[in-house]
């Protein structure tokens, strides 16, 4: 039985089809390399995203390369 | 020649010939962007990171950049707060693969002025971490100390808020902080609006500039990046010719032996 989670994506809410890592949850968004993910604020380097688990309510920054001074 | 021309100075260990690092930010178009970096002769860009958003834009520019080569310096631009900035300083380096950062922890928005304590708890973490810490930083003289003496090889103390393309507003303080931290690589970082600004910066001892907006903004941006670079490379000169010492009083620099007609004519009162 499939269980959707709500969880927020660069402050966008976003609904996953099923409680799941992290690593899913970006492949749902459709992430495009290279990135960066935070969740609830919190750093998780890329060779962890396969094991962290996310919550209901989560909130994600995704982040890429912009231009900077 | 060569030996002048040779002239390096480091970065946490790494040594370039180039003095004026440049920002990537707010050209007219990624072509001006890459072609002014070009022109400044520049061997570092500054880059940062934001929320994907369109995906193809981010890429282009990330290509852009990538392909000129050369080093890449993030920056925790927009963050108010030590976590915001650890945080953001961790994703840049996973994403850019380096452990340089420009920290940046905007303590006002009216002047984006660094908020100085924070900096400097924000910089012993990062320090902690293996960071290679280039703060963005006030002139002010103690901070400095206290950043030096925490860690820090490198500081980046304001010529003016960013931005604003005013110069170096107090150059009593930035001369001090040379004198005082001779051994530390110093560069100016923000504020400058023209490369009259950025020699200055050099002439009095400082090892480089980082800047954007005056370029950037500049009527022609490629020119007036071969402008700051020529600038740099003046006021560089200029500091290891050592200036002359300013004097109160004229002195001519015609000889006056054997000038003709030498009050005979004139009287005194036309002596010069």
């Amino acid at each position: 039985m499939k269980i959707s989670m709500k969880i927020t994506i660069n402050g966008q809410h976003f609904e996953l089809a099923n409680y799941g890592n992290l690593t899913q949850a970006l492949r749902e968004f459709a992430a495009k390399e290279p990135f960066a993910v935070a969740v609830n604020g919190q750093f998780i380097p890329r060779s962890q995203c396969d094991t962290y688990l996310l919550n209901e309510g989560d909130s994600i920054e995704l982040l890429s390369p912009i231009q900077g001074g | 020649m060569s030996g002048v021309l040779s002239d390096s100075f480091s970065i946490y260990g790494e040594q370039f010939t180039s003095r004026l690092l440049i920002g990537s930010a707010l050209y007219p178009s990624p072509a001006i962007m890459a072609d002014s970096i070009v022109a400044s002769g520049a061997q570092v860009v500054t880059v940062s990171l934001r929320r994907q958003q369109s995906a193809a834009a981010g890429d282009d520019f990330w290509q852009l950049i990538k392909d000129t080569g050369l080093k890449i310096l993030p920056n925790t631009a927009g963050c108010h707060s030590v976590k915001e900035a650890v945080t953001l300083a961790q994703m840049c380096r996973e994403v850019f693969a380096t452990d340089w950062i420009k920290l940046e922890l905007i303590g006002d928005d009216y002047n984006l002025q660094p908020d100085p304590f924070a900096l400097l708890e924000a910089t012993k973490i990062l320090l902690a971490e293996g960071f290679k810490v280039l703060p963005y930083c006030t002139d002010d003289l103690v901070l400095c100390q206290r950043l030096a003496d925490a860690g820090c090889e490198v500081l980046m103390p304001w010529g003016a808020p960013i931005g604003t393309g005013k110069g170096l507003l107090n150059q009593y303080n930035l001369k001090t902080i040379r004198e005082r931290l001779p051994d530390t690589t110093l560069i100016v970082d923000a504020g400058l609006g023209l490369p009259s600004h950025a020699c200055q910066a050099l002439e009095l001892g400082y090892d480089a500039v980082l800047l954007n907006s005056a370029i950037a903004g500049a009527g022609c941006p490629v020119t007036m990046g071969h402008a700051f670079k020529t600038a740099v490379d003046a006021g560089r000169f200029a500091y290891r010719a050592k200036a002359m010492p300013e004097k109160d009083v004229a002195a001519p620099s015609t000889p006056t032996m054997g000038m003709p007609f030498w009050h005979q004519e004139f009287g005194i009162k036309n002596k010069n």
